[in-house]
């Protein structure tokens, strides 16, 4: 079965071609960050407006990019939530009309779920059990997944999201937006241990985190030093951020007891967090996966992916179309998965 | 020729067949159950015409202005619809689909854009079509545009949101008020029958909605500049 994926919950328009027997056959994206930058972070009309013009276009650059008709394509996932209302009803109206048209299922798949399956679309891909680390710029969770909609949280952040604080960090040092590549990218010829910044919660107990404290350090920190010591916060605010995500992730899998650890979400693309969590892994003997780097940022792909693992375990068609904005990951359903 | 028209700009539902100049219908006051509501409303009207989408010459869309969420629910649905069953798009405006639906010569258009403002648009038919003597715009009720004459008929949900100020605006240059038109799909389909003929309709991905209201946020250099929202004749919202 050939499922087209539609991802429009936030800043990024992703379409892709999920095929249950050959594997990912093409995947098109469009990121809004140049047109957001200039407002400083994500305008919702704007972003909705863009995927409106973007979608249909995609999905012509993903169909040529695979050799594909339209006609070939068997059924359609799309974003139903969580996200901006607008842009995940930009492509909730796209799919449903679609799949009207060429009478085939359509689905709304959870964004975070598109997220945590993402690193079974890499080789070698995870068996469960495992746990997940989701982070992003508006997520930091510890996940206990034990199968397809068997999703327990562990932990999350309190207060702001790691790809948050990378975001802020970013614009209090005058580095811009989105922060997370800015700050790595001034972190690489920084050091790391110039500034001794604190680590929220690391030794808390249990898997919850909080990152606006750290914020906070950053801003009287590059208040103190001027911007001649820009690379140096940079990286010792990375550090902070990695030292933390890696220590709640050491702890998750000694509580759960599990040897396999999977990394989703944008940061997961951050260098030094993938750096540390190898090198803990090899020193504690478990396993770390993570999606393939371009499917690190929000995409179609993993929710072409998440989709047809849902459809061919037999998940009903909607009919019409909704959208969820606010929607818990533990709200869905267990599917078998073969 | 067989067209499919639709329009979810309002708080009205409508969707509408044109097959060679018969016409069938529907529409329900949707509030925000749209989405829901609008292809089960396609399927049955072409199930009580015994057409499949397949049998189409093209697909017509309330363009906007309007809700701007509705308009993309439109654009949207219309687009995957015409990929899906390869056929044509059109989009027409709601306010000249107001103005068709009301069934006059002369016609004042206005939706509620909120923001305490409004859309608007002055029509007058001649033998080729509607002549929009004011493009559309979007303004505060106090100013919407006036006709050059009386003897207009004024139309839309503006005139339920703002019944004063646009009464005393128009005052003696309104013939009729008609506050509960809607951009009906009847009469998109009827404007959008000979625009398909002339060749005017797109492609899927080249069809878009007109929000008329483009300025919607501020940028970092407008906010630091001491921008005022409100500054000009846009609005600043971020939603409507």
């Amino acid at each position: 079965m050939l499922v087209l994926g539609i991802e429009t919950s936030c800043d990024e328009t992703g379409i892709a071609l999920y095929d249950t027997e050959r594997g990912l056959l093409a995947h098109a994206l469009h990121s809004q960050v140049a047109m957001h930058a200039e407002y400083g972070g994500v305008v919702p009309e704007l972003a909705s407006r863009d995927h409106i013009r973007r979608a249909p276009r995609l999905i012509g650059k993903a169909l040529a990019d695979a050799g594909l008709e339209i006609g070939a394509v068997g059924a359609i996932a799309y974003t139903q939530g969580p996200g901006l209302a607008g842009a995940l009803l930009a492509g909730a109206s796209l799919a449903a009309g679609l799949g009207v048209a060429l009478k085939v299922p359509v689905l709304g798949v959870h964004h975070l779920e598109g997220h945590l399956l993402s690193p079974l679309l890499a080789a070698p891909r995870p068996e469960f059990p495992f746990v997940a680390l989701l982070v992003s710029g508006g997520h930091t969770q510890l996940m206990r997944v034990d199968g397809v909609g068997l999703y327990e949280l562990l932990g999350e952040t309190l207060d702001d999201a790691a790809g948050e604080a990378f975001d802020k960090t970013a614009q209090l040092l005058g580095l811009g937006y989105p922060g997370g590549p800015q700050v790595a990218r001034a972190a690489e010829t920084g050091d790391a241990y110039r500034y001794k910044l604190p680590r929220p919660m690391l030794n808390s107990g249990d898997l919850e985190f909080s990152f606006s404290g750290l914020k906070t350090a950053v801003l009287n920190l590059a208040k103190k030093e001027g911007p001649g010591a820009t690379a140096d916060i940079a990286a010792s605010f990375q550090a902070a951020v990695v030292d933390v995500l890696a220590g709640k992730c050491l702890a998750a899998l000694t509580r759960t007891g599990m040897d396999r650890l999977v990394v989703a979400g944008g940061v997961g693309a951050n260098r030094a967090l993938r750096a540390r969590l190898d090198a803990e892994a090899g020193r504690h003997g478990f396993t770390v996966f993570y999606p393939p780097l371009d499917l690190c940022t929000d995409n179609g792909a993993m929710i072409a992916y998440a989709g047809a693992l849902r459809l061919t375990a037999g998940a009903p068609s909607d009919g019409g179309f909704s959208v969820r904005p606010r929607w818990e990951l533990a709200e869905l359903e267990a599917v078998p998965v073969s | 020729m067989h067209l499919l028209a639709f329009d979810t700009s309002t708080e009205w539902c409508s969707a509408a067949l044109w097959m060679d100049g018969r016409v069938i219908d529907a529409a329900v006051h949707a509030g925000q159950a749209h989405s829901r509501l609008l292809l089960p409303m396609v399927s049955s009207l072409l199930a009580e015409a015994g057409l499949t989408l397949g049998e189409l010459d093209g697909i017509a869309f309330g363009r906007g202005p309007g809700s701007f969420t509705g308009v993309r629910i439109a654009c949207g649905v219309a687009q995957g619809l015409a990929l899906g069953a390869s056929l044509p798009l059109l989009g027409v405006s709601t306010l000249e689909a107001m103005a068709e639906e009301a069934d006059a010569e002369q016609v004042v258009t206005c939706l509620d854009a909120r923001m305490n403002e409004i859309y608007a648009a002055v029509w007058r038919r001649d033998p080729s079509g509607w002549q929009a003597e004011t493009e559309a715009m979007v303004c505060p009720p106090a100013v919407a545009p006036l006709p050059t004459a009386s003897g207009y008929v004024g139309c839309g949900g503006a005139f339920a949101a703002y019944p004063e100020i646009l009464a005393r605006r128009y005052a003696d240059l309104l013939t009729d008020i008609r506050p509960g038109l809607i951009p009906h799909a009847r009469s998109i389909a009827r404007l959008a029958a000979p625009r398909f003929r002339a060749g005017m309709a797109v492609p899927p991905e080249a069809a878009e909605p007109v929000y008329v209201r483009d300025k919607v946020a501020l940028t970092i250099r407008e906010r630091t500049m001491g921008t005022r929202p409100g500054g000009n004749t846009h609005g600043t919202g971020m939603s409507a």
